[in-house]
């Protein structure tokens, strides 16, 4: 099960390469978004757009 | 909606997955950088004073009272250990007895806001139900702060002159 963490742990996490993922609708991420989050929203969560998008040898952090 | 994308995530093979649940709302309460078309609007988080007095249920009056003298403030927020706000005491409650219990004073379920309403809109909602302060929550009802009105004002009057 994915851990749930505060916005500390995050800032950490990010600190260390992890990768930030925003997975709400292109609207809210469009209007407002954490600096540097990638976007992937729900319905790109496939094998193929995570492939191109993420590397799969650091730590993701979802919002 | 992230839990359910943590785990898809989790079935793609990627790990370790985390999720920040508490999310943006959390990020911008704490005046953390954004990005994107609506960044620069600001929130009732952007001005929150995070600097609240808070009791608990089982304490005393006096020790609400000391916490808002030391804080400089009339207020004292009640909150489970977790900080999620059960009351309020404030105005002539705050100067009772000292030996009586929060929960005998305090004002159950005060009204609450999160911290990514526009400040703008509801400033002008604040002043037109002349309301001075508000309490700010994340969605899961843990305190972050008050937000001040005349706060609202400065900031909101200092960002349309610079």
């Amino acid at each position: 099960m994915p851990t749930d963490i505060s916005r500390e742990r995050v800032q950490e996490l990010v600190a260390e390469g992890a990768q930030l993922v925003d997975v709400r609708p292109d609207a809210e991420f469009q209007g407002q978004h954490i600096a540097g989050a990638i976007f992937l929203p729900p319905k790109s969560l496939d094998a193929a757009a995570t492939a191109s998008t993420l590397d799969r040898n650091r730590a993701v952090v979802v919002y | 909606m992230s839990p359910r994308a943590a785990c898809r995530l989790e079935s793609l093979g990627f790990t370790p997955i985390y999720d920040y649940v508490a999310g943006l709302a959390d990020w911008t309460a704490n005046g953390l950088p954004t990005e994107g078309r609506l960044a620069s609007v600001l929130r009732a988080g952007d001005v929150v004073r995070q600097d609240t007095p808070t009791c608990r249920l089982t304490e005393r009056l006096g020790d609400a009272q000391e916490r808002a003298r030391a804080a400089g403030q009339n207020v004292c927020v009640v909150t489970t250990e977790n900080g999620v706000v059960l009351g309020r005491i404030r105005g002539e409650a705050l100067e009772g007895d000292a030996d009586m219990s929060v929960e005998s004073v305090m004002e159950a379920g005060p009204t609450t806001i999160r911290p990514d309403i526009p400040l703008k809109e509801y400033m002008e909602h604040m002043r037109a139900m002349r309301v001075g302060s508000i309490l700010v929550t994340t969605s899961t009802g843990r305190l972050l702060g008050i937000l001040y009105r005349q706060d609202a004002e400065e900031k909101l009057g200092s960002s349309t002159t610079t």
